[in-house]
């Protein structure tokens, strides 16, 4: 055991290094500068590339880099908010995506494990229908379809919501977001948890914890989600990820002062610094959680554990 | 029946004959063993959803090519004083595009309109002007543009197809069939490629080249790949120790006439379903890149193009933003159902869960 999570966080710490590379370079390809303004003379340019560090090899700049992340100083804004550390920029919006973000997750796991356990109990009538319904629909719309329906009829129509989030009303204002965040989540958590369960019920061990007079709740939770659970795990690191994805469109549509709307204005205005930061804020929070999940799948199922490490991965 | 042959000692060369094939297979006339391909069918047959969305996709592919023929107006073509017209549709006597033509034409007709206010019954130039799904702020036709952009969709999908298909298909049974070393160092590239977010990848891309088709293409390349070559790989790992590798392996064949001649027929059904799946989620990345501003230039539209124009000017004038959103939805929905019934038709098994 010991070895495959020693393995698992060599791994992820290579691949945050190769992540941390391929975004210095391929930032080192972008077209434009962050000095823009034409008014600025070559001297002038000459100065301030000096002042940021610019000019030196792209080697000592990449180690220097390193080392600020390391250390969590991210540089200074070139263009959003000049001069601004970026760690400040991030403060307040770092919580506000997280906030967002965690409350779809919660929401979305606890409604899509509900769904799949009443679909997987009543399996084959309306109440199965109706999740595979709404799972389909889940899965196939993107979760800004969600929010442009929600936002015209909840928020534009009814006037139930406010349209554009504001800071001052902020359970509020993250109502609507969340629920177009969670669609998907919900979807893909009430699918597995009805196969999964389904797959349980027609176990034989179902059936000796029936016999043994094993039965309501506890049956439920204790026989069945217990070991539909572990599969489910699986499928949160991708589920982040579409949380992510899903933040930048989100965070636009309510006009949410998030990581997501950050980034976008930093690819519109080249500012470099803020989108390398952010790229590393994202890739970081996924290799965390994709680490975490492969060793909790481990820790939960010994099977996998085993035979991962005889695959050698 | 060996009974008789067995009393005799002595064998000569008349006491044996070859039998005849016909006494010794049995044909089963209640259950007809059929084909596979032919059992696939027909559970995928059976299956309405499957079919259903299957005319779907065909009917939007067909609009996509023909539309932009049909109204008389091209994907880029402005008329200034045409702007911001809501949706117009001339009578019963043009055939309804789909179900929801009749309440289109009820809408207020088309006017010339005053700043973001829906057209008014005033009197103007273009009682005889239609559009079928109004018009947008720069006075294009949104019937046109939005068949145009469902053509990039479907171009997407095509390739994602083809990435799916030739460089996940082969890479992932090259690194499953060769295994060691060959195979460890591929996973731990893809591993690494994987651990890097979709987002963060295609984001970057974009920006070092310039945004576009042949760039969102590119894109799809360097990422889309992924989840097959995993279903590839574990698929081939299952398949290779089985006795009719190992016999074809006697019999002298190469490897790579294994993987593909052998091995590659007994996996389709899965390689099917996964590319199916990986269609809307190609054409969901480049909506997502669309809304966020990253899509095709200008002039021209896809879907998610059109939804974040028309999201614009949501609150004043909400058709617009409805046939990109509508023919988005039912292209996904269509391509997961149709996976859907792929999968339960290549496995039974799965259905019943």
């Amino acid at each position: 055991m010991k070895k495959y999570v020693l393995k698992r966080i060599i791994i992820s710490i290579l691949t945050l290094l190769a992540i941390l590379l391929i975004l210095f370079l391929m930032l080192e390809f972008m077209p434009g500068s962050p000095f823009n303004d034409e008014k600025l003379t070559p001297d002038q340019v000459a100065l301030l590339n000096s002042r940021y560090g610019l000019d030196k090899p792209i080697l000592v700049r990449f180690l220097n880099y390193i080392k600020n992340m390391i250390t969590g100083d991210f540089g200074v804004s070139y263009n959003i908010s000049k001069d601004t550390p970026i760690s400040t920029l991030l403060q307040t919006r770092l919580l506000i995506s997280i906030r967002i973000g965690g409350q779809a997750i919660l929401i979305g796991t606890i409604v899509g494990l509900v769904l799949g356990i009443i679909a997987a109990l009543k399996h084959n009538t309306i109440w199965d229908t109706m999740t595979t319904v709404i799972s389909v629909i889940g899965v196939s719309l993107p979760s800004y379809v969600f929010a442009l329906v929600l936002a015209y009829i909840l928020a534009f129509k009814l006037a139930l919501f406010p349209l554009l989030y504001s800071t001052s009303t902020p359970f509020q204002s993250s109502v609507l977001p969340t629920i177009a965040l969670c669609m998907f989540t919900i979807a893909t958590i009430a699918r597995f948890t009805r196969t999964e369960m389904l797959e349980v019920l027609g176990s034989d061990y179902m059936l000796l914890a029936e016999s043994k007079g094993v039965y309501g709740m506890h049956l439920i939770i204790r026989h069945q989600l217990r070991n539909a659970l572990i599969p489910i795990i699986t499928v949160l690191a991708p589920l982040v990820v579409g949380l992510m994805t899903g933040s930048l469109v989100i965070e636009k549509i309510f006009s949410i002062p998030g990581i997501g709307s950050l980034l976008v204005t930093a690819i519109q205005s080249n500012d470099y610094n803020v989108i390398i930061t952010l790229s590393f804020i994202f890739s970081a929070m996924y290799i965390g959680i994709m680490l975490i999940v492969d060793i909790l799948y481990g820790v939960i199922d010994p099977r996998i554990r085993l035979a991962k490490e005889d695959n050698h991965e | 029946m060996n009974n008789s042959v067995l009393k005799n000692l002595e064998f000569l060369p008349n006491d044996f004959q070859l039998i005849d094939e016909n006494i010794s297979s049995h044909i089963d006339k209640n259950y007809a063993s059929q084909p596979y391909w032919k059992d696939v069918l027909n559970r995928f047959i059976q299956n309405k959803g499957a079919i259903f969305s299957l005319i779907c996709i065909f009917s939007i592919t067909i609009m996509a090519i023909i539309s932009p023929n049909m109204s008389g107006h091209t994907y880029d073509s402005q008329i200034i004083t045409q702007q911001n017209l809501a949706p117009r549709i001339k009578g019963i006597e043009k055939i309804g595009i789909f179900d929801g033509s009749e309440k289109m034409s009820t809408s207020k007709g088309a006017t010339k309109i005053n700043k973001y206010v829906s057209s008014d019954a005033k009197k103007t130039g273009l009682e005889n002007v239609y559009y079928w799904f109004g018009t947008d702020v720069l006075g294009r036709d949104i019937f046109t543009r939005t068949w145009f952009g469902t053509k990039i969709s479907l171009y997407i999908a095509l390739v994602a197809v083809a990435i799916d298909m030739i460089f996940g298909l082969s890479y992932g049974l090259i690194s499953g069939y060769f295994g060691g070393a060959i195979d460890n160092g591929m996973q731990r590239f893809v591993e690494i490629l994987n651990g890097i977010p979709n987002l963060v990848i295609v984001t970057l891309l974009i920006l070092v080249l310039k945004p576009g088709l042949v760039t969102i293409t590119f894109s799809l390349m360097i990422t889309g790949w992924i989840g097959m070559s995993r279903i590839a790989r574990a698929q081939i790992l299952k398949l290779k120790e089985q006795e009719f590798v190992l016999a074809s392996r006697t019999l002298g064949a190469k490897s790579f006439f294994i993987i593909f001649k052998e091995i590659l027929p007994n996996i389709f059904g899965q390689i099917i379903t996964n590319t199916m799946f990986s269609i809307p989620n190609a054409i969901f990345t480049e909506a997502f890149l669309a809304f966020i501003g990253l899509g095709v230039p200008a002039p021209m539209a896809s879907l998610g193009s059109l939804i974040s124009e028309a999201f614009k000017s949501l609150t004043t004038h909400p058709y617009m933003i409805v046939p990109p959103i509508v023919v988005l939805g039912i292209l996904m929905l269509s391509f997961n159902m149709l996976a859907d019934g792929l999968r339960d038709a290549f496995d039974p098994k799965m259905k019943e869960m």
